[in-house]
């Protein structure tokens, strides 16, 4: 095996290039089957990071995982499964999706990584659809109980939320690959 | 204690650097290797609240995670490789190239994905309000590109050397001059966002973010070496920098194609 690149922070410039035009849009908005993932990221204090970047990468509708390019120029109709979103002034940030499908079975998510100034290493973890009765997930049983409920979305009124603590209380399960 | 931390008097660069020693210090001492960052690495000030206290959980990846988004000749024109031909006029600076190979952890190179940078101008100021250095804007020189792996998962940049810049981690604190790196691989998981550094930039031993990874060979993956052969005369200075991806091959998946 080949020692691996060190990973560092993304910085508080990167505004200048990794946002572009329809990045967190997937779909257009106005789409019928359009849903929004949206949260906060918040630090140990609670406090909303205003310089984070989260970016998504999920399956379609049926749990097809996405094969196409297009996602830094959007054509409209592609669905790429990916986008990035960067935190405003209170923390929170915006997808403009669809509702993933399950990938070989298991309980949809929404795969995430942050970034942020003051975080030297991006974090890894899911935001999964709430299981319905008697849904389960091999991940999700394997967490400690009292914090499963941080990979989980509650859904509101037009999709879903999914808040991103980044330390301390409520922490929010990251999760580390193996040889990663 | 941390919140304290955080407000108190900015310290100076010599308790910065006493605290790096201590870190250095005991990581020797332990001798558990760690070649990413530490995310709990307090002489980066603005780490003190932004870092999760509970191991990662281990998870073997599952659906979308086997595999990484694709990017295609659509998404990014070739002249944006090109830094310098960005504006009106030629940017001020050392034009240089930039360019190395993006391989997994055998090895193998990672062809046709999107590899992203952005820097500061040879004053060391980006184009960012955020940045208040009173160093000059060179309205030639936006500091951002991108490009596509070739099929030899070789990546390649033109370039302005950018300028070390003070930050205000502490006080009189400079970066070591640096591109960021935005990097994706054929899964999810190797994702990767750092910096390329310059060879023997004294700043390197002050600065809390590079000595953030406490393996010194692990962090001198991130410095590039500067490469005669990728001189051209009366033109550029060449730097070469090749990124490892965390992870080895995986029985590339089938297209899934509905």
């Amino acid at each position: 095996m080949k020692a691996a690149t060190p990973g560092q922070t993304v910085g508080p410039f990167f505004h200048t290039a990794l946002p572009y035009s329809g990045d967190c849009q997937l779909v257009p908005p106005g789409r019928g089957d359009a849903v929004r993932l949206h949260g906060r990221v918040l630090d140990g204090d609670g406090i909303p990071v205003p310089d984070a970047l989260v970016e998504v990468w999920q399956a379609d509708e049926l749990g097809v995982v996405p094969r196409s390019g297009g996602s830094i120029r959007r054509d409209g109709h592609t669905f790429t499964g990916f986008g990035r979103a960067s935190t405003d002034r209170e923390g929170r940030y915006t997808f403009t999706t669809v509702v993933p499908g399950s990938v070989g079975g298991g309980l949809p998510f929404f795969a995430l990584t942050v970034f942020a100034r003051g975080l030297l290493h991006r974090l890894f973890t899911r935001a999964y659809l709430p299981p319905g009765d008697g849904g389960t997930d091999a991940l999700l049983a394997s967490v400690e109980p009292d914090r499963r409920h941080t990979l989980v979305c509650t859904p509101d009124g037009r999709g879903f939320v999914f808040d991103i603590r980044l330390m301390g209380e409520d922490e929010t399960v990251f999760l580390a690959f193996p040889e990663h | 204690m941390q919140r304290l931390t955080a407000h108190a008097e900015p310290a100076d660069q010599a308790e910065i650097s006493s605290e790096i020693e201590a870190m250095s210090g005991e990581y020797d001492a332990r001798g558990v290797p760690e070649t990413q960052p530490r995310l709990d690495y307090p002489p980066y000030r603005s780490s003190l609240l932004r870092h999760p206290t509970k191991a990662p959980h281990q998870v073997d990846p599952e659906g979308v995670e086997l595999q990484a988004p694709v990017f295609g000749q659509r998404d990014v024109d070739p002249l944006e490789a090109d830094l310098t031909i960005q504006r009106s006029a030629e940017p001020i600076g050392e034009r240089i190239t930039v360019t190395g190979r993006v391989v997994d952890g055998e090895g193998r190179p990672v062809r046709h994905q999107l590899v992203e940078i952005w820097q500061a101008n040879a004053g060391g100021r980006y184009i960012h309000q955020r940045d208040q250095h009173p160093a000059p804007l060179d309205p030639n020189f936006v500091g951002m590109g991108r490009c596509l792996t070739d099929d030899d998962g070789g990546y390649h940049f033109t370039t302005i050397k950018p300028g070390p810049y003070p930050w205000r981690n502490h006080h009189n604190a400079w970066r070591p001059a640096h591109i960021h790196f935005s990097v994706f691989g054929t899964e999810f998981t190797q994702r990767l966002v750092t910096q390329m550094y310059f060879p023997g930039d004294p700043l390197f031993a002050l600065d809390p973010i590079y000595q953030s990874i406490l393996d010194p060979a692990a962090r001198e993956r991130l410095v590039s070496t500067y490469d005669h052969a990728l001189t051209s005369p009366e033109w550029s200075t060449g730097y070469r920098w090749d990124i490892v991806l965390t992870g080895g091959s995986r029985t590339p998946v089938a297209e899934q194609g509905a």
